[in-house]
């Protein structure tokens, strides 16, 4: 019996997600009694595999197959299936991510086991139950789940697990082969286009945020929010109406219909904090808010509060971001 | 072309979210319902393509009878038909098998839904409706074309990028924005609505895997520090040196 953690590689390095995952498998593995295991498939170099040791993963399997250098749900599932019936894995852990999800989820159907997604806190074993904690009506609440299958299956929360290192601790790296078939990859992408985050920070694993809306004014300031990102090394974000009027992107809009983001600090300029952003925001640890009416309802959700034109703010802050020591 | 769009009910975003009995049963009380947003973004691209395609919108809820005003109102806004299967939706599993179960008896060609419901926040039917019935899930699309009679392109959002993805019908999919701008029922959508057919079925026996067992409410942010315009430069050193996130 073992913990089996799932972790994405993205140019050859280990996602933060995916650290925070082997994190929470192997703190699960250790309270279980046993050791932990992560499967990893695709674009990731092996240097960065046997460090995983440092979360605390004793033994790596990885399947180089180069086709998986893209995301292919039922290979990915077929891999992982494998890699679980070898390790006699009773739990499973992923990151909650567009592919930690979906393959969960899959998997969930496969090995008839029981799934949370979106899990803030380690697994409550007591008493022949396993119960865990996972965020719900879009950040406004948590639930406590009672797994009752024999596998259980969790999707971890990003930015909600501490990444311990143990620097020095290398875990052992096997390759592990599916047998994959074409039928596999019978829907496998046509095409991968990845945004350029060529020195920037991807917005779903950053720790830092700065967002901003309608009071911004126009695109032709959105340079003071990428120069206060670049000096706190924060990804960018927007509110909705900013991305469908075309100021920016709309994988930069977050909230209720965007992206959900859980960083530790959340700068917001120029926006109002209507709920439906604050759902897409409102699990960050820090919330600072910057708007020229003082009775704009994000200051209700914010720890830090300055009422101010954000044009003139934000060269404030900027100016004081450079001052820090790095 | 015969589409199946899965809604869900669920409390308005602007609700106040409350427990009672103990913090083991959401409160419903006052609380309004809506069709969940990101289904209504399935919804609206179904009835497109119908429009565009020929074919059947078909909308399926699994719930209990207080679902069917929105229901009823997703057929206002253009489907064609609705069946709900009378039953607590227990966990996404239990939904899943439901769902599967209806899917493989009415033959669709396409089954749509929205990437996760705005209450529970699962982001797992879809997937497990697609590996139940052993067909592809693409999730989360936000836009979906057909490429000819039997193939349909989509592009589903992935950490830091998109993939394009062509798929043989019958898929499952999910949708998210801006896959097309949700409708809203009009007058004469509500009329012809009201005598579209509804068709409630009893579920299958299939058992839920996960029992929600207790609810809680984050801490309350314990309130917001001010800090002057004139000096705001000092909302970086708080960061650092108080809240310590820098
Ligand atoms: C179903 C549904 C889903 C939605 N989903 C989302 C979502 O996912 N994400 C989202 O963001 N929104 C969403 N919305 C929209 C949401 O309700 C708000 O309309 C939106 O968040 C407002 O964006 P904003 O704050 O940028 O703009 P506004 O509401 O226009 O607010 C601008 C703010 O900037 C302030 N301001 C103006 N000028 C300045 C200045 N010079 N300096 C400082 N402050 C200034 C104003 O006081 C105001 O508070 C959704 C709405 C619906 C109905």
């Amino acid at each position: 019996m073992s913990v089996l953690v799932f972790v994405e590689g993205l140019n050859g390095e280990i996602k933060k997600s995916s650290l925070e995952a082997a994190t929470y498998g192997s703190q699960v593995a250790q309270a279980m009694g046993t050791s932990a295991t992560a499967v990893a498939i695709g674009d990731v170099n092996e240097d960065a595999l046997a460090r995983l040791g440092e979360q605390g993963i004793s033994k790596v399997l990885y399947d180089a197959d180069d086709r998986l250098k893209q995301f292919v749900a039922d290979a990915y599932v077929k891999v992982i299936a494998k890699a679980a019936q070898q390790e006699n894995a009773k739990v499973l852990v992923f990151s909650n991510s567009n592919i930690g999800a979906a393959v969960g989820s899959k998997l969930a159907v496969r090995l008839n086991g029981s799934l949370a997604t979106n899990v803030t806190e380690l697994p409550k074993m007591d008493g022949g139950n396993f119960i865990v904690t996972r965020g719900v009506f879009s950040g406004k609440a948590f639930a406590d789940v009672n797994l009752t299958s024999d596998v259980k299956i969790i999707a971890v929360k990003k930015n909600s697990t501490d990444i311990t290192s143990n620097a020095g601790n290398t875990a052992t790296v096997e390759k592990l082969s599916a047998d994959l078939t074409d039928a596999e990859f019978a829907a496998a992408p046509k095409e991968t286009v990845m945004q350029d985050t060529s020195g920037g920070v991807l917005l779903q694993e950053a720790e830092i945020v700065v967002s901003g809306g309608r009071g911004m004014k126009g695109p032709e300031n959105w340079h003071l929010i990428e120069e206060l990102a670049k000096e706190l090394g924060a990804a960018t974000a927007c509110s909705k109406p900013v991305s469908d009027i075309g100021w920016r992107p709309h994988h930069e809009h977050v909230g209720q219909t965007g992206i959900t983001v859980s960083p530790n600090l959340y700068i917001a300029a120029g926006i109002s904090g209507a709920i439906q952003h604050l759902a897409g925001v409102n699990s960050s640890k820090v919330i600072v808010v910057i708007n020229k009416d003082p009775e704009a309802p994000f200051f209700k959700a914010a720890d830090y509060g300055i009422v101010g034109d954000a044009l003139e703010v934000l060269p404030k802050l900027i100016e004081a971001a450079k001052a820090l020591d790095k | 072309m015969k589409i199946l769009v899965c809604i869900s009910n669920v409390p308005d975003t602007t609700s106040k979210i409350n427990f009672t009995g103990d913090n083991k049963n959401f409160d419903k009380n006052g609380v309004q319902y809506v069709i969940n947003p990101w289904d209504e973004y399935a919804l609206t691209r179904a009835i497109e393509l119908k429009e565009a395609k020929g074919g059947s919108v078909t909308v399926l809820n699994v719930g209990e009878a207080d679902a069917e005003p929105n229901i009823r109102k997703a057929l206002a806004i253009g489907a064609d038909d609705a069946i709900r299967v009378n039953a607590h939706p227990k966990d996404a599993y239990f939904v899943a098998q439901q769902i599967t179960a209806i899917a493989k008896e009415g033959g669709y060609d396409m089954i749509l839904m929205g990437k996760e419901s705005i209450d529970y926040n699962g982001f797992q039917v879809h997937n497990m409706v697609g590996e139940m019935m052993g067909i592809p899930s693409v999730t989360p699309a936000f836009k979906l074309d057909m490429v000819d009679d039997s193939t349909a392109r989509l592009e589903r959002e992935i950490e830091g990028g998109k993939e394009v993805v062509e798929v043989k019908l019958p898929f499952v999919a999910s949708a998210q924005q801006p896959m097309c701008e949700p409708r809203i029922p009009n007058m004469r959508g509500i009329m012809t609505a009201r005598t579209k057919p509804l068709k409630v079925v009893e579920p299958t026996g299939a058992e839920a895997k996960s029992e929600y067992v207790n609810y809680s409410k984050p801490e309350k942010k314990s309130g917001v520090k001010m800090i002057d315009a004139e000096n705001a430069g000092e909302v970086i050193k708080l960061l650092r040196n108080e809240a310590k996130v820098l």
